[in-house]
């Protein structure tokens, strides 16, 4: 195999293990921050308590992501070389931007998380997480506008090999920019919820009948089905998007060849050497309503498509992952919500609550599909019409050593973490850090 | 100034921030495995922890920083410097993520196994030595470019004098510069058992400093002549860089004013550095990148001050506020604060 191929893989190893983090890292502050605010209106201390320790493991998870995220910074410049030389002169600004975005969460997460107990007025400390919500949204903008960009790219002109009449803030609002963005935001904030989900539903389902872990379940629950009607809404402008500006993704996604009207959606299925879809269910119109919100609106297929733009096939699959349990995960979340307010008991049984512990692996799957889908689905290219992947690669010959070193490292990380988070909360369960907090308030009645 | 020159101007301020902050945490993780190996850990650890738990994602972002901020302003570098550095850049990831994973699994474990403070301690040294190659290669001598390729020799690199004596200084400066700042640190923490062990490594550390320099000095006399007539123009530089180093050392000899002996330290590696950097100019990789050819476009370098100067209008408050609160607030320093810290609470509890 040659560097290109090796370095595609590096890079997807990289960003498929950094997504992981990014992702709970965009989202979990803004799980925090409604813990905290709750607590605080409500006096409710189990609800502190909840800020404080999504808090303390939240800080393994942004230390592992900023180990990943800087090795990713670094390998877009080791592995292609030839790319960042040509944007780097269109899309400095949102990667600089990018990282002062993320200097300011830093800094203020730092000073949230060592000082819980160094104000006089709670609500001060409360403010802290603003700027760390802010920072972490604003970093998750950037960097989504970067690879935004590499599929619609826009604000220069390429006139006889020179860049010419450039433009850095029409390069960063380019046309993929905005439903990118908004579904990486909604769908990285129904993610976090659905991992603390998944954490507060292990506990019921053990047995625990602590106050504590029904509300944790019942906020994350409820959080988690408001943004996926906002991802599910958002993910429908993506689709629309991808037909106007990336025919040739959407349409191998749905594996559609032939140009036409009343075009059915096409889920599942296998796809045959004479590309015909077997097995596959059909939706009637289902694509054309997709695209145009009309069932008789012509979508364009990929046999008017040139051969060597056909991004691999293989993206159906992806797609069909990421909006099945899109839709899972909303019909379970939706159901959770209105059997708790009809008190509704089929929620308390055994296997309801193993449902709900599956959402949050389930929904990190549907976050990797997504963005494999939506990376493979651009291939050819490394920026859209003007550079291939393959001119983009480096020439070194060693790039093979090094994906097997960071495979090595990587998953040193990921068991690392696993069993680092484990411990922490196996060691020192609710019940005990609220007896210690009773302690002290009896002290100072006293 | 031109655009060239602000940008260039705009990284090496925040390259000489990262040399300052990250050769402290560096030089602490040192410090910690040796006085854990001289069985002094008791002494200091507390006290290391303190300050680099709240600093050390911080300190990354500098890094982070100039790295974009390169690639942002001068475009070309990605690809000369990236192709070539494929194997020295990536091993430098590793090692930082090693460090990276201390701070992220100590909280549980990872701070009293001894084989994770000795790798703490061992990227202390490695990732200065391994970054500091990146500026050695910027001298020329290491890079070919045949047939459209570019090509980094190794045995050149490792054979030279030069690039050992640059790795040199990169380590013994780490120390001293940490060491001097946790003198200064451990003595507002009136912490003196601390300072007393620091004192004396900043004071040992201090004489191969120098050395290191003269030696660099006159390796790059031998490696590239031309950078080296550059840096005697603006000699005095490196004169004004000596005087502060003296008086740095006058007063932790003395054992007074350690807040001042740190900050003449930072004039010290100040001149020293932009000596250096403004010696090196117009090249960024000498003779293949200078700062002028390989420019971005006028467009974007706008586009980029403007945004450094807005981001600083963010970030330099908000630097004030995490230094006001760790650095300068005089009972968190001395730890009479750290009951509020839950990660200092559990692990007595577990």
């Amino acid at each position: 195999m040659e560097s290109v191929e090796f370095s595609r893989y590096l890079t997807m190893l990289t960003l498929s293990v950094h997504v992981v983090f990014a992702t709970v890292g965009v989202g979990i502050p803004v799980m925090i921050m409604l813990a905290h605010w709750i607590g605080l209106r409500r006096q409710d201390e189990h609800y502190l308590l909840m800020a404080k320790r999504w808090a303390r493991g939240y800080v393994i998870s942004v230390a592992v992501g900023v180990v990943t995220g800087t090795a990713i910074a670094l390998q877009l410049a080791l592995l292609w070389p030839r790319f960042m030389e040509f944007a780097g002169q269109l899309v400095a600004l949102p990667l600089f931007m990018e990282t002062f975005a993320f200097f300011f969460e830093a800094i203020f997460l730092g000073i949230y998380l060592y000082t819980w107990d160094r104000f006089k007025n709670p609500k001060h400390h409360f403010y802290l997480l603003a700027p760390v919500v802010l920072g972490a949204t604003m970093s998750a903008l950037f960097i989504t506008s970067v690879n935004a960009f590499m599929n619609t790219p826009q604000g220069f002109t390429l006139m006889n090999g020179e860049l010419v009449n450039i433009s850095p803030l029409l390069a960063m609002f380019n046309p993929a920019m905005p439903t990118k963005v908004a579904h990486v935001l909604t769908s990285a904030y129904m993610t976090s919820a659905f991992v603390l989900a998944s954490i507060a539903a292990f506990h019921l389902l053990r047995g625990n009948r602590h106050e504590y872990h029904r509300k944790g379940l019942a906020l994350t629950m409820k959080v988690g089905f408001i943004f996926c009607v906002a991802t599910a809404l958002v993910g429908d402008l993506s689709g629309k998007f991808l037909a106007e500006y990336q025919p040739e993704k959407l349409a191998a996604a749905e594996w559609h060849f032939e140009t036409e009207g009343e075009a059915p959606l096409v889920l599942f299925g296998v796809l045959t050497e004479e590309n015909e879809v077997k097995y596959g269910i059909k939706i009637p119109y289902g694509l054309s309503i997709l695209v145009h919100s009309n069932p008789s609106g012509v979508v364009t297929g990929l046999n008017d498509i040139p051969e060597e733009y056909h991004p691999p096939y293989v993206i159906h699959y992806l797609f069909d992952i990421m909006v099945t349990i899109g839709i899972g995960l909303t019909v379970l979340s939706m159901l959770y919500w209105i059997a708790l307010s009809r008190n509704w008991s089929f929620i308390k049984t055994r296997a309801f609550r193993f449902l709900l512990v599956t959402t949050g692996p389930l929904a990190m799957l549907a976050i990797q599909a997504g963005w494999w889908f939506t990376e493979v689905g651009r291939q050819p290219w490394i920026m859209r019409g003007f550079m291939t992947t393959a001119e983009g690669a480096t020439d070194s010959p060693h790039v093979w050593i090094m994906f097997i070193a960071f495979a090595v490292l990587y998953f040193i990380l990921m068991v690392g973490t696993a069993v680092v988070l484990v411990r922490m909360f196996k060691k020192n369960p609710v019940e005990r850090e609220l007896e210690k907090l009773a302690d002290k308030q009896r002290s100072v009645a006293r | 100034m031109s655009y060239e020159m602000i940008g260039i101007t705009v990284l090496w301020i925040f390259l000489y921030g990262y040399l300052i902050v990250a050769s402290i945490d560096f030089g602490a993780g040192f410090f910690n495995y040796y006085s854990r190996l001289t069985n002094m850990n008791h002494i200091m650890n507390d006290l290391i922890q303190r300050y680099l738990s709240p600093v050390w994602e911080v300190t990354n972002v500098f890094l982070v920083f100039f790295f974009v901020g390169i690639i942002g302003f001068f475009p070309d570098t990605a690809y000369y410097f990236g192709t070539a550095l494929l194997i020295p850049g990536s091993v430098a990831i590793i090692l930082l993520a090693i460090r990276g994973s201390y701070y992220a699994f100590g909280t549980y474990g990872a701070k009293d196994s001894k084989v994770y403070s000795f790798l703490y301690g061992a990227t202390g040294l490695l990732i200065p030595a391994s970054l500091s190659v990146v500026l050695t290669i910027s001298e020329g001598g290491f890079i070919t470019v045949e047939n459209g390729k570019v090509l980094l020799h190794y045995k050149e690199l490792f054979t030279n004098m030069y690039s050992w004596s640059v790795v040199l200084l990169s380590i013994v400066s780490v120390l001293f510069i940490s060491s001097a700042f946790l003198s200064y640190y451990a003595n507002k923490a009136k912490d003196f058992e601390a300072l007393q062990l620091l004192r004396n490594y900043a004071l040992t550390w201090a004489t191969p400093t120098i050395i290191a320099s003269v030696l660099v000095f006159f390796a790059l006399n031998n490696h590239n002549p031309e950078h080296f007539q550059n840096m005697v123009d603006v000699g005095w530089m490196f004169i004004l860089s000596l005087l502060f180093f003296l008086g740095a050392v006058y007063y932790i000899w003395k054992g007074e004013r350690y807040g001042l002996a740190f900050v003449f330290v930072m004039f010290q590696f100040a001149f020293a550095f932009f000596g250096y950097g403004v010696s090196h100019l117009p090249y960024l990789l000498y003779p293949y990148i200078n700062i002028y050819d390989g420019f971005t476009n006028a467009t974007m370098a706008q586009a980029l001050i403007i945004a450094f100067i807005a981001g600083l209008f963010l970030l330099i408050p908000s630097l004030y506020i995490l230094m006001r609160l760790f650095l300068f607030d005089a009972s968190y320093v001395k730890g009479e604060t750290v009951k509020a810290d839950d990660h200092e609470e559990e692990r007595k509890v577990g």
